[in-house]
Order: structure tokens, then sequence, then C-alpha cells
């Protein structure tokens, strides 16, 4: 049994607060592009914690993720800091990327983010290379690959899950069925089931709840944990939901979804809601604990969000750096 | 010294860097037991084994993305690509991530990857298989470009590229991998951005990239008969490039034709004339030519592909004409 699963007070209570954590950040990353105070667009990952967070528990600091242009959730539950992701929402010099990268590309690899990509299914190939030096350097990290369902139309996908199964890779490839490509239902660009593409590799597959926390976080606890002794690699596919449109700019999407639909997710299979339910009825926490989590996380976000709207800009001179890594 | 063929030279130094640094795997399409089509790689599979060079499926962005994600996480990858036409395939990969990676992250990632693939037409191998793209790939920040020469520079520069911390892409032109050059039996490197002058002169300065270096000193030679003396530098990589030492040759001999076997449009060629013309235009005596290739598709009779590329005398003849004042083009 993985001694990541979770299985105390202390181990739920985190993960109830990390999910929390996301939301809290993309309602705030919203408010933002609103205000116009946001240079660019976002996409929000909102209705979609607990496939970061169930994920992202059964993670060590040293284990890998690449991330999607939806990439927010998965990067605050890989570890990362709320001033430094704001700073670089807003493109301020103290953001994780010092503004460059900006929403679409966040990467915070202290906490193994490889980072966000604003190409769909682009980091497929990185992820499986994260794990291919892995295998060749006989290091023991495992490199979670999230990915949508709008991305399991690219070939990519499945010229590195052949050499992932031919060559037995540690890498566990994530995708978040959110039941929407971009503008289009994903019954309407997919054909067949997605896990049985995988399973044409000889990969092992599996489709499991997406607003189900636990349920998320133990299936990936032993996935993780049979990677890491080479039985890899997997594939995960979980089913869940964007409450915000394609990106915050989305605002009127009648016409590819109804409200009702919306409704039913955001009332009813709550991933935050669902967990806080639990939470209280295990008796592992109050309905007050929660409120309090909640409300500090609230606190936490604006003082971010405030820090970072203060933050300087990159200086002009840093404009032309990076382009190049110096040369010894 | 002794002499080796440019293909040696090129082993020759994947198998050092293999040996002197575990991170060093070479990755791709035969590149094991076949060695490549070529025979570049071949015996080191022997050495380094299975682990270390890697034979993939026939999937280019697959594993060139592959090396990518190796590269950002501590290794140094080699990608041989079988063919240069073959980088229409791994686009995103090279263009959109290896690139932009250490940028985007704001120089907290780095991709210290070499892609080897290859230029060069007048094989016979028709449109798909001859093309001479590097100027695509110089055309994005954050890649580095390399056009050996010859066996010499094709050694020193694949070990400095193995050693850069940027994504490095070396074109070697496939028909040369069987000429030889001298190369010393000890280890040396050349820099990325120093031109190499090839020959001393005083009335043009003939630029040639790869084996378009052989092209213009066959062309000095043919106007040093006539006694037309011409200078000959070979920038060895176009990024970065050395511009220094083109616009002081250029500026002692006033006159220059710019020579690659890329397409002549928005061309290697524009971008060294460019340059030359922005920066020491009132040393000019003459326009600066381009000559690449032909700005078709590379076709396959014989015939006609002969006709596509530069050659010795087509250069000679434009420097004869600039030199004695004539306009190569004509008002």
């Amino acid at each position: 049994m993985s001694k990541k699963l979770k299985n105390n007070a202390e181990d739920y209570l985190r993960m109830y607060r990390q999910m929390v954590r996301i939301r809290t950040f993309e309602d705030n990353a919203n408010q933002l592009y609103l205000d116009a105070k946001m240079p660019g667009l976002t996409h929000m990952y909102s209705g979609q914690e607990a496939v970061a967070v169930g994920v992202c528990e059964a993670l060590e600091a040293t284990d890998k993720i690449t991330s999607t242009h939806r990439g927010h959730g998965h990067c605050v539950a890989k570890g990362a800091n709320f001033k430094e992701m704001f700073c670089e929402l807003l493109g301020k010099r103290e953001g994780y990327c010092r503004g460059k990268g900006g929403s679409m590309h966040i990467a915070d690899q202290s906490n193994g983010n490889l980072g966000a990509n604003a190409i769909v299914g682009g980091s497929m190939g990185i992820a499986t290379g994260s794990a291919l030096r892995a295998k060749l350097q006989g290091a023991n990290d495992v490199t979670v690959c999230f990915f949508g369902d709008g991305a399991t139309a690219q070939g990519l996908l499945y010229e590195v899950m052949n050499m992932a199964a031919l060559w037995k890779l540690p890498v566990i490839y994530v995708c978040e069925n959110n039941g929407y490509s971009e503008y289009t239902r994903t019954d309407e660009i997919a054909a067949g089931e997605i896990t049985a593409r995988a399973k044409a590799f000889g990969i092992e597959a599996y489709q499991v709840d997406g607003q189900d926390v636990l349920a998320v976080n133990k299936l990936t606890s032993e996935l993780v944990e049979r990677a890491r002794k080479g039985a890899g690699p997997f594939f995960v596919e979980l089913l869940t939901y964007r409450y915000h449109g394609h990106h915050v700019g989305d605002i009127n999407r009648t016409y590819y979804r109804s409200k009702e639909e919306e409704a039913e997710w955001k009332n009813n299979r709550d991933p935050i809601d669902l967990f806080g339910a639990w939470l209280i009825k295990e008796g592992l926490a109050s309905d007050n604990d929660l409120t309090g989590v909640r409300d500090a996380i609230g606190v936490e976000a604006s003082e971010a969000v405030a820090y970072a709207l203060d933050a300087p800009y990159p200086d002009a001179a840093e404009v032309g750096m990076h382009v190049y890594a110096e040369v010894d | 010294m002794r002499s080796i063929t440019f293909s040696q030279a090129v082993n020759e130094a994947i198998a050092e860097e293999m040996r002197r640094d575990e991170c060093v795997f070479l990755i791709g399409e035969d590149v094991a037991e076949a060695g490549t089509p070529f025979k570049v790689t071949s015996g080191l599979v022997e050495e380094f084994g299975t682990d270390r060079v890697i034979d993939t499926p026939i999937a280019e962005p697959g594993f060139m993305g592959l090396a990518v994600g190796a590269a950002m996480t501590g290794a140094r990858p080699i990608v041989d690509l079988m063919f240069g036409d073959f980088l229409f395939l791994v686009m995103d990969q090279l263009c959109n991530q290896a690139a932009k990676t250490h940028y985007m992250s704001g120089g907290k990632l780095q991709v210290p990857l070499v892609l080897r693939t290859n230029l060069g037409a007048t094989r016979r191998s028709a449109a798909q298989h001859s093309q001479s793209l590097h100027a695509l790939v110089a055309h994005i920040p954050g890649l580095k470009v390399a056009m050996p020469s010859s066996a010499y520079e094709a050694k020193g520069l694949m070990k400095t590229a193995i050693r850069d911390d940027n994504p490095v892409v070396i074109f070697e032109d496939k028909l040369m991998y069987q000429d030889k050059a001298q190369v010393p039996e000890e280890e040396y490197f050349i820099p990325l951005g120093e031109a190499n002058i090839l020959r001393d002169g005083t009335d043009i300065t003939l630029i040639g990239t790869s084996s378009m270096r052989q092209v213009c000193e066959s062309a000095a030679e043919l106007l040093g008969e006539e006694g037309i003396s011409a200078e000959v530098i070979d920038p060895r990589t176009i990024v970065p490039l050395d511009e220094a030492k083109i616009l002081e040759s250029v500026k002692k001999t006033s006159r220059a034709i710019v020579v690659d076997e890329g397409h002549q449009n928005f061309g290697t060629t524009a971008e060294i004339a460019a340059r030359i013309s922005e920066k020491v235009f009132y040393h000019l005596d003459a326009p600066v030519i381009r000559m690449g290739a032909m700005d078709v598709p590379v076709p396959f009779s014989p015939a006609l592909e002969d006709l596509t590329v530069p050659t010795p005398e087509g250069v000679a003849e434009n420097a004869r004409k600039i030199v004695a004042g004539e306009l190569v083009h004509a008002l």
C-alpha cells in the first residue's frame, strides 16, 4: 500500500484546503480579468479541483508534472505559492517565470512542475521524455502528463504512448475529460472510448469519477507506486466538468451547453462540496472548521492579489534576456 | 595530422562526449545497429548499449518531444533526424517547445539538446529528401544553428553543441559524409559564432555556408587565375552569426556574394546580405549578391536538379561582373 495513501485527518484537511485554494485562486483570477487588471486571457480550472489535488497528493516534490493551458489547478496542487502565481498572471517580475510566461506557461520547477503549455497536447512528449530520463538515469521519480479530452485528438499522444509502452516508462497519462473540447462537445470529436486508445498499446487504462478526490487519489497513489517500480506507463480518464467557458471571455455559451447542465454539476457534483460533506459526516471536521479554512484562504488570496497588483513589472532590459542559456 | 571522413568525425565527436558524460544519449530512427542510412552512428550501440543509443519508431514529433522533456529534466539528448525534410514534422516540438522553454520560464528551465539532421540536393532524391531548411530554424529565437563545412568543423562544432545548454540544430550536408579532411587526434572545440576565413583576398568576399564553402573556394580558384582576389569566409554557424568577421572582410573588399544551399527567397543569403547592406553600405562598391538554391521544389531529374544549386562557375561569373562594375541583375 502506498505510503502516500491518505488515511488521517491532517491529510484529508490538506486535500480540502488545496481544492479550496485552487477555487479561490481562480475566482480571484477571473475577477482580475473582469476588472480589466489582467493582461490577456486565462482558462479557469474551477470544477476540476479533485483531479489536480487527487493526483498531485499522490506525488512527491521530486515527481514531475506537465500541465496545460488550463493549468492553475495543477500548479497550486503541486505546491506553488499564490504570490508568485498572481505575479506571473499579471506579468510581474516576481512571477514564477519573471512575467515572461503568463497564465499559459506557468512553470514551477522547484516543485517538479515542468510547465503549462499553450499548444493543446504539446507537453505529451515532454512528460514522456522526462520519464525516459528517469529510466535512463535510474531515478525513481514518476511523471504525470495532464491533458484534456480535446488533446486526445492530437497524434503526438499515440506516438509517445507507443514509446512509453515499449520502454515501460514511469509516466501516467491523466486525461481530464471535462466534456468539452474548447467550444465543442467531446462526443462530437472523439470516436470510441478514450481509454480504449491506451489499451491498444497494452497500457492499463482506468476511468474514474473526477469529482471524487478520494477515488482519484486512491487510484493515482496505487499507479504512482507501481510506476515507480517499473510497472508503468498507465492511463487514467477522469470524468469532470469545467464551470467556466473555454476561457474567461467565453461568457455566452448556451449554443454549446445548457445552463441546466452547468447548474446540475455545480449544485450536485461540486468536488469541494462533496468532499466537505464527507469530512463532516466522518467527523473529521466541523462546518465551522471548513468555513475557517475557506475564510483563511480568501484572505491569503486577497493579500497575494494586492501584492501582485503593486509589484513591479520586469525592467525593460529583461526583454532580451533568457533567449539563450549562458554558455560557460 | 590524420585524415578522416565527415561521417567518422561526427561519430567520434558523439562517442567522445558519450564517454565523458553519462547524461548524453542518442535517439532516433535506425541509429543503433543500422547506424543510420548514412552509417554515421555505426559502432555506437556496440560501445554504449541500447539504453543510450535508442532506436525509435518512425515518429519524429514523438521522439523529438521525448528529447525535449529529457533535456528539460537533466539529460543531454542528441536527436537524429534522418532527413532535414522531416523538420516539418517536428516543428511544434522544436520551435514552440524547445526553443521557447528557457525564455518562457524566465531562465529557470534549460533544454540542452542537439538535433542532428542534414541538407543538400543533387543526390537524386527529389523534393522531399533534398531540402536545405536551416533558414526556417534560424528564424526562431532560442535555437542555434550550425552548418559544418568539413570533417574538421563537423567534429569541433558537434562537441561544442553537445556541451551547450541550448537547443542546437546541426545541418550536415548529406553529400559530404565520405569527404575527408585533416582532423587532429587530440581533443578540440570550435565555438559557435566564430567564422573561419579560408582564403584572404582584396577584391570581393565570398561567404559560403556548409558545402557552399567549397563552391566558394573553387570559385576563388577560378577567379585567382584571372587576377581577381577573392576572400572566402565560412560562417560555420548562422545562429549565432559572426557578423563582425563578415563585415570586416566586406569593408576591406567592398564587394560580397553570399552563397547558401537553402532557397534564396527569405533565406540565409538574404539575411546576411541585408546585414552587410545595413551596416557597411558606404563601404560597398556594388550591390551585395545572393546566391541560394532556386525557388522551386527540388526536381528529381538530374538534368533539372543540377540547375537548382549554386556552382563555382556561377559564383565566379557573378563575381567577375560585379568586380567589373557591371550589374548582375539588369535594371
